[in-house]
């Protein structure tokens, strides 16, 4: 991915791999990710279920599943290439400096422990708090992330809050020792519409006021468009389109990308009818020759099938992975001279 | 509903519970072929010694009558007069309940102090070595018959190593727990299979929970993680099979109190079936239904304090 | 167990938990299941042709050969009256399992329709049966057992009358369990739309599907009852003698310990062993069932 704004590289990952293995074959779920996140910038990482943006963001934080392995690649933080660490050496980094948060705050939150002693762990454990100071700023994280009542709500357990107020003790989980950079898998997707905007605004607030970065896992373009600064698409396991999300959602240059756009309802740019993109998401155990996306791809061409496709940069500070990106320029320059 | 309602509820479900049991113990005296008295006393049977059991037991009376004699005495803490040692049977039974109680302790936390240690091996490591190893002890142990291995630790660990004694009760708390060990180890021997099955099965469901996971990506260190996070909510549904299980955890003290000679009420049935003692049966039988139930009523208080979800269930 | 009749659409659909799935035409490669089989196949052989292994007579006492170690004419030795005891423990092995196979039949059938009736109808039928359920339940199993066979006298009919009054209980729990969560399924509402009586629902639709959670259960049931049977038979309460009986076998060289420790022993292993294939075979079963649920 080509340079980010200012600030040099924080989170520097290259060439990520992950492969589970599972009873029909090795499934290679993170195929050669490479992302860049800068100090305080908001970075979205979408695609379908499946397309591996859940398992880069596990990788990233060393929280696989056990059928799951990081086969190569780095993932530098700070100058320190976390891939190598061990559990106990990782067990320093999250939460201090990187943090995580889910998309099912239900599941994700321990169901026996009371609230504010899962927002207060982290201090215990990380800055070595007593109990009271601990406390103590749980019920300030509380605050800041818009709990009301927070005195009673400490002591109150994750089934008595509703969904968004759970995913705001989430996020006040992921506050508390104060990280570099969020880590966000899908924490709005199980949200009513209008608590989804709150989350979204209090996230954006908050990485504003800390300069915390994010790593916004979605399947929602709209949602990347309100909180990202730039935006990288994945699909079977690769990237196939980076940049800036204003190029990439209005102006995109990957067939795939083209299509989540004109599947996604937008408000912005009203279209004739939502056109779903045909085919299904490919084995990853079998994938298919060339380009992942020729199958499913409407301007697929002979290479398409045979050549690789690495990411390739483009000017303007995006990059594409398409043989034949002009294709998309055309189709939309007809689409909008058409309506 | 808060946790008071949730108690009351319960407390209020056991009254017919509780009368169905004094039915069923009352009734047990007329499953007995031909006229109880007559065959109870068996060689001893005189007809003046009939003729008094007939009376002290109302066997002239109807039978609803019959019952309320029955649950009048009850009330009265009167179990009948023990037709062995002719005394009350209710005392002799209450003197005896206390190493029963010992026994029935000391064996659910043996079977506990055996279980979660392996338990744990086997989650942690699905399908390794050890979990096939620890999964094919149940297999084993659920066809052990428990007298059988209490007989062969006695002769292991008693006879061939004097480290604990044959048979007793012991005096003091030190000997107790000296004494006691076999007999407690036996039954935990035969509770450990179900335990570990369960608490196996249930860590295994955390483990793979989310929660978890947002534990390991808070960076809860590995001891942490496993007590506050996985052991705190695996041992819950353990608790409610440990539950289920309680008829047996009691009962099974019935047969070991006697292999090791233990002055409880366990033996006290038995010596009584043998010496013919019929209201000492009938009274023992209604005790331990007693205390199942009130076992019963500690551990589901146990689940509900363990578990937050369940006050507000329903 | 016949083959379950579904409605078309059930079929396009997930198959219900409990549907048999094809891979049940592929027991055999079930390693838990096969050989669990395979054992019990051997010890129930055993125990059935046990006239034709061993030549000596279970209850022929011979006192002039009592207390002899394991030599080439007597396996395991001949115990306190010369009988030789790996006849006993064949024909004792006979006794036992043949009581604890027919012992398990009644209460897993009357369990089985109790529970069903309580689970689909539903109302003060359930919780009526249920009551009932709790205060059988209270009386902890060994202490209702040996106060209904001393109540009722020693004899295998008192084994199968005590027996039924407190297993009834176990089937009644899981069939009931299973029928509450089966009667929403589609094909019991496409059933009851189409006019069809309770009986036959519960008969041909609902049970076959739930019938093998009891089945499973059954297996470890089996193996409670020979522990029962046999905890019996060491105090005298069970089969009377001279029948051989594992129980007694272990209560008679009791004494011995010391010396014959094969006489106590053996009798309680090969209890370990029925008990151990008929758990695999149990586990095997659960598996195939639900993959990964055992």
């Amino acid at each position: 991915m080509t340079g980010p704004a200012a600030g040099g590289a924080m989170l520097d990952v290259r060439d990520l791999h992950v492969e589970i293995a599972a009873k029909h074959g090795t499934v290679r779920a993170v195929d050669g990710v490479s992302l860049e996140v800068a100090k305080g910038e908001a970075v979205g990482l979408v695609g379908e279920s499946g397309s591996g943006k859940s398992m880069t963001l596990r990788a990233i934080l060393g929280v696989l599943p056990a059928e799951a392995k990081v086969t190569a690649g780095q993932v530098v933080l700070d100058g320190v290439d976390l891939v190598p660490l061990s559990n106990s050496d990782m067990n320093r980094i999250r939460g201090p400096k990187m943090a995580m948060i889910f998309q099912e705050p239900m599941s994700a939150l321990n169901p026996v422990m009371r609230v504010g002693n899962q927002i207060a762990e982290g201090p215990r454990v990380h800055l070595g708090y007593s109990k009271a100071k601990a406390a103590e700023r749980a019920l300030e994280l509380m605050r800041r992330v818009g709990i009301p009542d927070p005195e009673r709500r400490f002591r109150a357990y994750p089934h008595e809050f509703s969904g968004g107020m759970r995913q705001r003790v989430m996020i006040a989980i992921a506050l508390s020792c104060d990280p570099e950079i969020i880590l966000c898998d899908e924490p709005t997707t199980a949200l009513d519409v209008t608590i989804q905007d709150q989350i979204l605004r209090l996230l954006a607030r908050l990485c504003s006021e800390s300069d915390v970065s994010l790593v916004f896992v979605t399947h929602d373009l709209p949602v990347v468009a309100q909180l990202c600064q730039r935006v990288a698409v994945m699909y079977g396991g690769q990237l196939v389109e980076t940049g800036n999300v204003h190029d990439v959602l209005l102006e995109p240059r990957h067939p795939y990308t083209l299509g989540l756009v004109r599947s996604a309802p937008d408000v912005e740019f009203v279209r004739e009818s939502l056109v779903p993109i045909p085919g299904a998401p490919p084995s990853l155990v079998t994938p298919p020759s060339g380009c992942l996306f020729h199958p499913r791809c409407s301007f697929a061409e002979e290479d398409c099938k045979v050549l690789p496709t690495p990411l390739r940069e483009l000017p303007g500070g995006r990059s594409t992975a398409c043989l034949h990106y002009e294709r998309c320029e055309e189709e939309l320059a007809a689409e909008r001279a058409g309506s | 509903m808060g946790r008071m309602t949730f108690v009351v509820r319960r407390l209020a479900m056991l009254v017919p519970v509780a009368i169905g049991v004094t039915i069923v113990a009352f009734f047990m005296i007329h499953l007995i072929p031909g006229d109880p008295a007559r065959t109870i006393l068996g060689l001893h049977a005189t007809p003046q010694r009939i003729a008094i059991l007939h009376k002290q037991w109302g066997l002239d009376r109807p039978l609803v009558s019959q019952y309320w004699l029955f649950m009048d005495r009850l009330f009265h803490g009167n179990l009948g007069q023990s037709l062995y040692y002719g005394g009350s049977a209710a005392t002799i039974i209450f003197q005896r309940i206390p190493p029963t109680l010992w026994l029935i302790v000391y064996a659910a936390v043996l079977a506990v102090i055996i279980s979660v240690p392996l338990a744990t091996i086997a989650a942690t490591r699905k399908d390794a070595v050890r979990d096939h190893v620890v999964r094919a002890i149940p297999l084993l142990g659920l066809g052990m018959p428990p007298f059988w291995v209490g007989i062969l630790l006695v002769y292991a660990l008693a006879i061939k190593v004097r480290a604990f004694p044959v048979s007793g009760y012991g005096t003091g708390f030190v000997g107790h727990l000296h004494s006691m060990f076999l007999p407690a180890l036996t039954v935990a021997i035969a509770l450990a299979p179900v335990v570990i099955r369960a608490l196996r099965a249930s860590m295994l469901n955390v483990l793979g929970a989310e929660y978890i996971t947002t534990a390991r990506s808070k960076g809860v260190p590995a001891g942490r993680l496993f007590l506050r996070h996985v052991l705190r909510n695996a041992v819950i549904p353990a608790v409610t099979v440990l539950g289920i299980n309680i008829g047996f955890l009691v009962g099974g003290t019935v047969i070991i109190e006697n292999i090791f000679a233990i002055p409880g009420i366990g033996n006290l049935m038995i010596n009584s079936v043998f010496q013919r003692d019929f209201p000492v049966v009938q009274g023992v039988a209604l005790v331990f239904a007693v205390l199942v139930v009130l076992v019963n009523l500690l551990a589901d208080l146990s689940y509900a304090a363990l578990d937050p979800r369940v006050r507000f269930d329903r | 167990m016949s083959a379950i009749s579904f409605p078309e659409p059930a079929l396009a659909a997930e198959p219900t938990e409990h549907a048999l799935p094809r891979r049940a035409r592929r027991w055999y490669r079930q390693p838990a299941l096969a050989s669990g089989m395979i054992i019990l196949a051997i010890i129930l052989f055993a125990a059935i042709a046990a006239p034709l292994i061993t030549s000596y007579d279970p209850l022929k006492e011979n006192l002039g050969a009592s207390l002899l170690g394991p030599s080439s004419h007597h396996w395991l030795g001949t115990d306190q009256t010369g009988r030789d005891t790996f006849s006993r423990l064949l024909y004792g092995l006979r006794t036992d399992l043949r009581i604890a196979f027919i012992a398990v039949l009644f209460p897993f059938c009357i369990g089985t329709i109790l529970g069903s009736i309580a689970g689909y109808f539903g109302g003060w039928v359930d919780t009526v049966l249920m009551r009932l359920v709790d205060i059988v339940v209270a009386f902890p199993f060994y202490v209702l057992l040996i106060a209904l066979v001393f109540v009722l006298g020693p004899g295998e009919s008192s084994i199968y009358i005590a027996i039924t009054l407190v297993g009834w209980v176990s089937y009644a729990r899981i069939i009931r369990g299973e029928i509450l969560v089966a009667k929403r399924q589609d094909y019991v509402v496409a059933a009851r739309s189409g006019g069809l009586s309770s009986i036959r629902i519960i008969g041909r639709h609902l049970l076959p599907n739930v019938i093998t959670q009891a089945i499973i259960y059954a297996m470890s049931d089996i193996v409670q009852d020979i522990l029962a049977i046999v905890t019996l038979g060491y105090f005298g309460l069970g089969v009377p003698p001279p029948t051989p009986d594992l129980g007694s076998m272990i209560n008679d060289g009791q004494n011995f310990l010391t010396t014959h420790w094969q006489l106590t022993t053996f009798p309680g292993l090969a209890v370990v062993v029925v008990g151990l294939s008929l758990s695999l075979i149990g586990d095997g079963l659960a598996d195939l069932i639900r993959p990964g649920h055992s």
